[in-house]
Formats: structure tokens, C-alpha cells, sequence
């Protein structure tokens, strides 16, 4: 009796004295930009969200190894979501309020971006969307949190369809193609189709739909309907295993890899490498930057955070693809904070949203991106109140066998097509929640 | 009619393979009373151990030759899933002899997370490869007989081949030795089967054992079709409506029970998928199972439930 006393003493003593040790720290945290990193590195997308959340980590790490944002340095703390819209949620709410407030959300998860709309006006806290989220909140007059950074689903269903009319000789060829979509039937699977449905109605191609149950495992009769229908040409959305199991489906049912173009999330390297062969030929669309092992930036990791063993995954995947979508999502947030500090004080922790403004007029140039390792990698950023996307470039790349290489020049995407689909959706999402979207005047507050 | 019967052929060699799957689960409740949650975390982590040791261990004794390298994994994944079966024995199922069935598999429920868990920080939550030479290209056949003949994955037809032989063996098994009575004798009552003689632990060991060679058969053929990763956990679910269907103590009723799921999910999805948006074959199994739940709950070959009141 008296040992288990002496034992709960010690251990109440070792509580008191640790949270006392820690108080210092978590003042001191204050002072520091805090980043919440919302991440699945468990669960059935694991292998594709691991190497997102390594290179948004580290990209935080490096940005501390060089001095912090203007001096401030960053604190940053991982939750699992599992790829779960209510885990996601319930990461956002545990995290919001936490070290002085967040300075911006990136679910990646088109599901959790959908539940987290509604919740980061009220909690003043954006939301960083590159390359997945609600096509339509690229209008930033009414989505006034949301940054669909660099392009959206919009973007790369119409730039799928340059490249397959670029393939076949002009939009003309068009007319009378059969054009599959095999999707993961989910929010972030349905994005593209209307899209498509317009573009096939103005150039008279044919789209076929074809949803997959998550995650994605069972494709045979997906796969069978495709070799039934003879599609012209398939393009893949999917995430996760759904993409490999996708191209072991058409080896299986000899459908040519190189008819199929897949969406930035499904062209990494944990999609076809154990495939290999069987998806050589196959090409993908990128959100701007493929896989980079030569660019300045990634250079620049493996001397500052990896040499001195600070990395947090494996070497060997620095400057993979998804690894490289997760480092420009950080660099995107990161900007974000400079930006702001511009106006509001240099050296200064910045406000949710005082990082709204600063992502709001985010103006990244050339000089700029290879001033920071990033050329090569991607293209100019500009964004305004009214258009929270700031770019909509896109390259095709195409697996040998072994690895990426790109096979197309630059594409952007047709404003003409996109911006009324843009303004039409948003309106009407303005009209459903009753809201007031902002004028240009508004927006020079 | 040629697409007719490769969706048909397909499904009955998917059917095949989700009778391997459901056949962990009949195992088991055979031999214990247990529904074992944990079928497709086994799945997983035997997968996850073959597809790591057969990088590992190479690399370790110097081997080139792949056939030796995957015999070698193999057999020490199997070695794996005996601890795993001697350990489930020793942790858990010792302490809960003559338990409520709910709490039974509550506790394999458990078991399925330590298993996830362990698996991924052992040997870790990337995609790996398990090569054991399955042909990935598919064959025509009958082709004078249907335009563009006839379709056939050759992968899943090595797949059923496989999952069919394990199927009968371990039908042969049950039925014509003594340790296969003695299993379906634990099954039938525990307090019984020990009052003559019968050792309960050792049973519960052989039972795990087999259901977990059975997972590691299954992991092996699934990983090689879609790469070792998280997912496979998942494929196990494939087999619940199997077993609702087949009856939760026959074998038989998971190879028929696959075959019928097999079939179903993929003809429902090709020609009922059109009409109401598609990507139906999972919920449709499910559907299958209900109906099936609703009229004949013992499923097909399953033991009449009969209580005295």
C-alpha cells in the first residue's frame, strides 16, 4: 500500500513538474506561425498521402532551417484523417484554435474541403486547395476563404480534352469520339463531369461514366464495360490503389495505356511503379511540376533537412511526384504568410486572416519562383480577390516503364469554357446559403 | 452473348477468389464459435510480411534466384502467422473460454487493429510488390465462335485454380481427419469437446493456424494482382456477404456463396449499373446478403438455428 502511494506520489510530482517545463514552451510557441497539417498516413491512401505529408513537412522544416518567414519560425502539428470527411472535420475543430490559431487549412480531400467550406468564414481561417477542392471556388467573391491554388478539377478535365483534340489533330476530330471517364465515385470523382458533359456537347464527343466504388479494388466489371463500349479514349480519376488496380485492369483486358490520360492524382510514382511495364505508355496531366530529383529546391532539402537528418521520409522519394505537390502546397501557404507580413509587419505572426490578404494577392513571378529553387517546377502564381486559383498551367507526363517523363509543352486552361461554369455554379451556391458576394470595391479593403 | 459469358467467367473467377477469403471466416466460426473480425487484417499483414521478406531476406542470404527468394518469404510468412495464431491463443482467447459470442469478437476486433498496426510499423505503409511470375497479359479464346472472342484474365483464372485446390484440401481436411473433427467438435461445444479429452488451446492454435495460411494464400494472390498495401485489409469485407450467404459453417457454402456474389456484383454492375448510376457492385452484394438474411438467415448451407422455448 504504502509502495503504490510513494508510486501515484512520484508520478503526480512528474506530471506537475513536466507541465511546468512545458509552459515556457508553449508561451514560446505564440510567437510562432502555426501550421496544422492535416495528413493520412494510415488507411486505405496511405501510400499516396504519406508522400504528400513528407514533402509539406519538410517543406516547413526547411523554411525553419533558413531563418524562419522573415525571421518567424513555423510550428507545425500533424492529425490523421485517414482520408475520412468526418475524421478530417474533427482535426480541423481540435486544431483551429490551437499555438495563437491556424494560419490555414490544407485537408487535401476534396470531402473534408466540402464539410470545411462552410466553417472557415466563420473561423476565419483559408482553406488551400491546390489542385483538388470545389472547382467553382476559384470565384473568390463568394468562396472568399477557399484557394483552389494552381488549378482545379475544372481546369484538368479541359485540359484533358486539349491534349486528346491536340493528339487526334484539332478539336474538329472531336466529333463522334467516345470518351470514357473512370472515376472514384466520391465528391472529388464527380468534379470533372459536368465539365466534360459541356465540352462533349460543344464539340460533339461522347462521355461515358464510370463510377468506382471506393477504394477501388474491384474493377473487373468497369474494366469489361470498357472493353465492351471500345471507348476512344479513358480518362482516369481516381486516388490510391484505385489507379493502379485501374491499369492492371486494362492490361488485363488489353485496353492501350497510351488512351488513357489520368488527373494529376493519379500520376505518381506509388500508381504505376508496381506496374511498370504494364502502364509504360501511360501519360497523366500535372498540377504544373512533375517529378523534380534536379530542382534547386530539392537540392536545397537534402543539404538543409536531410544531411542533417531532419527529413521526415524516406531519401530516396525526395522530389517524387507527390512529394513535390506537397512541398508547393506548403510554399504556397508559406508565400501566403510573406505576403501578408508585407502589409501588416514584417517579422510579425500573422492572423488567418491577414493570410487570407496575403493569398489573396499572392503575386509569385518567375524571378521570384527560381529565386526560391523553384525553376523549372512551375509557372508564375497571381491571384486577386475575384480569382483565387492565380494559375492554370498544365503538362502531360508519361510513364517509360521506370519513370516520369514529360511529353507535352505547356497547356492553360480555356477561360472561355471555364469562367461562366465558374460563375454560374458559384451564384448559385451564393443563392443556396444566402450569401452576399463581394464587389471589386469590397475587395480593396 | 460473347460479353455475356466474360462477365460471367469473370465473375465466377472473382467469386473464386472471395471464397478464399470468406473461407477464413468459416474456419474459424467452425472450429470456435468465433467470427473472426480479424480475417483481413491476417490478409494484410501476411501479404505485408511476404511481399517485405521476400526483398529482406535476399538481400540478407545473397540469393538471386526469385523462385527461391518467394519459396523462402513465403514459407516465412507462414512461420509469421503461426506465432500470430500461438500468440491470439495465448493473449486472448485463453481468457475467454465459454464467453458470450459478442464478446468474442469484440475481442478479435481488436485483434484487427493490432494487426493493422503492428503490420504498418513493421514493414511500413508503402506499396510493395509481390512477384511470384503471375501472367498479367490476358487470352482470347472462341474466337471462331464470338466476335473478338472471348476474353479471359489469365491471372484470375491461376488465382481460382489456386484458391479452388486450398478450397478442396481443406475440405478433405474437415471431413476425413481427426483433427478436422476434432475442430468441428470444439465448434459445436467447447465444455463437450474438453470433457472428452479434446485440448481445447492446442485446437484454438491449429485453428488460427490454418485460417492464417489460408489469409497468407489469399494475401499472396491478391497482393500480386493489386501490390501489397493497406487496401487488402478491405478485400476481406468481400467476404462477408459470402458467408451470410453460404452459411457461416459450410464450406461448401463459401465456394458456392463466392461463385454466386462473384457473378452477381459483376452482372448487376455491367447491366443494372447503367440504369441508376453505376459503381453498384459492392452495396449490391451487400443487398444480396439482406435479402438472403431476411428469408433464410442460416444462409444456404448453413445449420438451422432451432431454440427450444
Amino acid at each position: 500500500m504504502k509502495l503504490r502511494k510513494l508510486v501515484l506520489t512520484a508520478l503526480g510530482t512528474a506530471v506537475v513538474l513536466s507541465s511546468l517545463a512545458a509552459a515556457p514552451a508553449a508561451l514560446a510557441q505564440v510567437k510562432e506561425q502555426f501550421f496544422p497539417v492535416l495528413v493520412y498516413r494510415t488507411g486505405a491512401y496511405a501510400a499516396n498521402g504519406s508522400q504528400w505529408a513528407n514533402g509539406y513537412v519538410d517543406y516547413l522544416k526547411l523554411v525553419n532551417a533558413k531563418g524562419g518567414i522573415n525571421g518567424v519560425k513555423i510550428s507545425f502539428e500533424e492529425c490523421e484523417t485517414a482520408y475520412a470527411t468526418d475524421r478530417g472535420v474533427e482535426c480541423y475543430e481540435r486544431l483551429k484554435g490551437k499555438n495563437g490559431g491556424a494560419t490555414v487549412f490544407q485537408p487535401l480531400s476534396t470531402g473534408v474541403t466540402f464539410a470545411l467550406t462552410e466553417k472557415a468564414p466563420v473561423d476565419k481561417i483559408p482553406l488551400i486547395t491546390a489542385g483538388y477542392g470545389r472547382s467553382e471556388s476559384q470565384n473568390g467573391a463568394v468562396f472568399t476563404w477557399n484557394f483552389p491554388l494552381l488549378g482545379t478539377y475544372w481546369v484538368g478535365a479541359d485540359v484533358a480534352i486539349q491534349h486528346i483534340a491536340k493528339k487526334e489533330g484539332g478539336v474538329a476530330k472531336l466529333k463522334g469520339k467516345k470518351i470514357a471517364l473512370v472515376y472514384h465515385d466520391s465528391p472529388y470523382g464527380k468534379e470533372p463531369i459536368p465539365v466534360l458533359q459541356e465540352l462533349g456537347k460543344t464539340y460533339g464527343f461522347d462521355v461515358q461514366l464510370l463510377p468506382v466504388a471506393h477504394p477501388g479494388v474491384e474493377q473487373k466489371a468497369t474494366w469489361l464495360q470498357i472493353r465492351q463500349q471500345k471507348p476512344d479514349y479513358v480518362l482516369l480519376w481516381g486516388w490510391g490503389v484505385m489507379n493502379s488496380t485501374a491499369l492492371r485492369e486494362a492490361q488485363s483486358t488489353g485496353y492501350p495505356r497510351d488512351k488513357m490520360i489520368g488527373i494529376w492524382w493519379a500520376g505518381a510514382e506509388p500508381d504505376v511503379k508496381d506496374v511498370a511495364e504494364g502502364a509504360k505508355g501511360y501519360s497523366a496531366l500535372t498540377l504544373q511540376h512533375g517529378a523534380e530529383p534536379n530542382s534547386r529546391v530539392v537540392k536545397d532539402m537534402l543539404e538543409q533537412v536531410y544531411a542533417k537528418g531532419q527529413g521526415t521520409g524516406p531519401k530516396a522519394e525526395v522530389g517524387q511526384v507527390l512529394y513535390m505537390r506537397g512541398l508547393l502546397s506548403a510554399m504556397l501557404g508559406v508565400e501566403g504568410v510573406r505576403k501578408a507580413q508585407e502589409r501588416f509587419g514584417k517579422g510579425k505572426v500573422m492572423t488567418g486572416e491577414q493570410v487570407r490578404w496575403g493569398l489573396e494577392n499572392l503575386n509569385l513571378d518567375q524571378k521570384t519562383l527560381d529565386s526560391m529553387g523553384f525553376a523549372g517546377v512551375m509557372r508564375p502564381v497571381q491571384t486577386s480577390c475575384l480569382d483565387h486559383m492565380g494559375s492554370a498551367w498544365v503538362r502531360v507526363h508519361t510513364w517509360n516503364g521506370s519513370k516520369w517523363e514529360f511529353s507535352s509543352d505547356w497547356y492553360q486552361a480555356d477561360e472561355k469554357n471555364l469562367r461562366p461554369m465558374v460563375m454560374l455554379a458559384s451564384s448559385k451556391y451564393a443563392e443556396e446559403k444566402k450569401l452576399k458576394p463581394r464587389t471589386p470595391e469590397e475587395c480593396k479593403k | 452473348m460473347g460479353f455475356f459469358l466474360e462477365t460471367l467467367i469473370g465473375g465466377l473467377m472473382a467469386g473464386m477468389l472471395y471464397s478464399l477469403v470468406a473461407l477464413g471466416f468459416v474456419l474459424i466460426f467452425k472450429a470456435s464459435g468465433v467470427f473472426n473480425f480479424a480475417q483481413g487484417a491476417m490478409v494484410l499483414f501476411a501479404a505485408l510480411a511476404m511481399a517485405r521478406f521476400a526483398v529482406w531476406i535476399p538481400a540478407w542470404l545473397g540469393l538471386d534466384s526469385p523462385f527461391l527468394a518467394n519459396t523462402i518469404a513465403f514459407l516465412a510468412a507462414g512461420a509469421l502467422m503461426f506465432v500470430v495464431a500461438w500468440l491470439v491463443e495465448r493473449l486472448v482467447l485463453r481468457h475467454l473460454v465459454n464467453q458470450e459470442g459478442a464478446t468474442l469478437l469484440m475481442a478479435t476486433l481488436g485483434i484487427a487493429y493490432v494487426l493493422e498496426g503492428v503490420g504498418t510499423s513493421i514493414f511500413g505503409s508503402d506499396v510493395y510488390k509481390i512477384d511470384i511470375g503471375m501472367p498479367k497479359d490476358p487470352v482470347m479464346i472462341l474466337e471462331g465462335s464470338f466476335e473478338g472472342g472471348l476474353l479471359i484474365n489469365k491471372e484470375d483464372f491461376v488465382a481460382a485454380l489456386i484458391a479452388a485446390v486450398l478450397v478442396a484440401l481443406l475440405a478433405l481436411f474437415f471431413q476425413k481427419t481427426v483433427t478436422g473433427r476434432a475442430l468441428r467438435a470444439v465448434a459445436d461445444d467447447h465444455q463437450a469437446a474438453q470433457s472428452i479429452g479434446i485440448p481445447l488451446n492446442r485446437i484454438w492454435v491449429i485453428v488460427w493456424c490454418v485460417a492464417g495460411v489460408v489469409a497468407l494464400v489469399a494475401g499472396v494472390i491478391w497482393g500480386s494482382k493489386l501490390g501489397v498495401q493497406f487496401s487488402l485489409a478491405t478485400v476481406a469485407l468481400r467476404g462477408l456477404p459470402v458467408v451470410i450467404l453460404g452459411g457461416l459453417t459450410s464450406i461448401p457454402g463459401a465456394i458456392i456463396g463466392g461463385l454466386i456474389i462473384g457473378v452477381g456484383e459483376k452482372l448487376s454492375e455491367v447491366y443494372l449499373g447503367p440504369m441508376i448510376g453505376g459503381g453498384i457492385e459492392i452495396w449490391f452484394a451487400y443487398q444480396l446478403a439482406l435479402v438472403f438474411l431476411l428469408f433464410r438467415p442460416q444462409g444456404l448451407f448453413g445449420e438451422k438455428i432451432i431454440d427450444r422455448v
